[in-house]
């Protein structure tokens, strides 16, 4: 039961990112090009996105001791504003701005095999490494 | 111009929503797309099945979504394979480093009221806003 659950909410998520528009990277594109053929439609995403989430987490989560299937809620414990939060997320959205793809969108369009989707994922597979392999360099410093 | 929508975006998202909250609430996780497939990379025994099942869901998911909304899979944008490479790096590296992407930071944490996704979600966009107008201004869409 609990793993069709997760299948069921991965492939609702992918319903929702593609009826939502972000699978598009010309309109994510536009939406990021605020100072230009602005589209502010997937603002909408997050505004919906967050309603359901929010009330999830504030009325339903507090009434349960514990996941359905697990032993407990895991959430991420950092609480701090660092440098590589902040460099990181300018980076993530660098990239964002150059591709139009988030790790989301691609992985929901990557069975279509398209080329420019493809190299999207596997050089998103290549930073990730490269960063798990710099962390500990830069930790030392 | 571009076609401003309202009912889409706000199923889609709610949609989103939901999915979210059912892996917190059956699986006590938080839906960060870029936090679940890098678990993979550096896979841990007994963290790796349901990472796995929820990536098979949203792979296939889009397989089938592709058959009802094919409009919604046009990745026309202009920008050279070269490029979409180098932003695959840059969103590589960035979510390791930033701890999430639009999914984690954008509706987990900022649903959460978490002061670091609240640092990191304007600042994700407004670096990538400034990006955009950075390469249509000086037409670098394809320079890789």
């Amino acid at each position: 039961m609990k793993y069709l659950f997760t299948i069921l909410a991965g492939a609702m998520f992918a319903v929702g990112i593609t009826i939502g528009g972000m699978t598009v990277p010309s309109k994510v594109l536009n939406f990021l090009d605020v100072t230009g053929n602005w589209d502010p439609s997937l603002m909408l995403v997050m505004v919906g996105a967050i309603g359901v989430y929010a009330v999830m987490f504030y009325l339903i989560m507090p009434k349960m001791e514990k996941p359905l299937f697990d032993e407990k809620f895991k959430l991420p414990t950092k609480s701090n504003i660092d440098l590589p939060l902040i460099l990181g997320a300018a980076t993530f959205g660098a990239g964002w701005g150059v591709g139009g793809f988030c790790p989301g969108a691609a992985l929901t369009s990557s069975l279509l095999l398209d080329t420019s989707v493809l190299v999207f994922i596997l050089f998103m597979i290549v930073g990730m490494y490269g960063a798990m392999f710099l962390q500990p360099l830069l930790a030392k410093k | 111009m571009v076609e401003f929508e309202v009912v889409k975006p706000l199923v889609g998202g709610m949609l989103m929503g939901c999915s979210a909250a059912i892996l917190m609430l059956t699986r006590g996780r938080i839906a960060g797309m870029s936090g679940i497939f890098e678990g993979l990379l550096r896979p841990k025994s007994g963290d790796t099945l349901w990472r796995v099942l929820f990536i098979l869901g949203l792979s296939a998911g889009g397989l089938v979504m592709v058959e009802i909304l094919p409009e919604r899979f046009n990745f026309e944008t202009g920008r050279s394979v070269g490029m979409m490479a180098l932003a695959g790096v840059l969103v590589g590296v960035g979510v390791h480093f930033g701890s999430g992407c639009t999914s984690g930071h954008g509706i987990c944490g900022i649903s959460r009221l978490s002061v670091r996704s609240m640092v990191a979600v304007p600042t994700f966009m407004g670096v990538g806003a400034v990006v955009v107008w950075g390469i249509n201004h000086f037409q670098l869409g394809g320079v890789l």
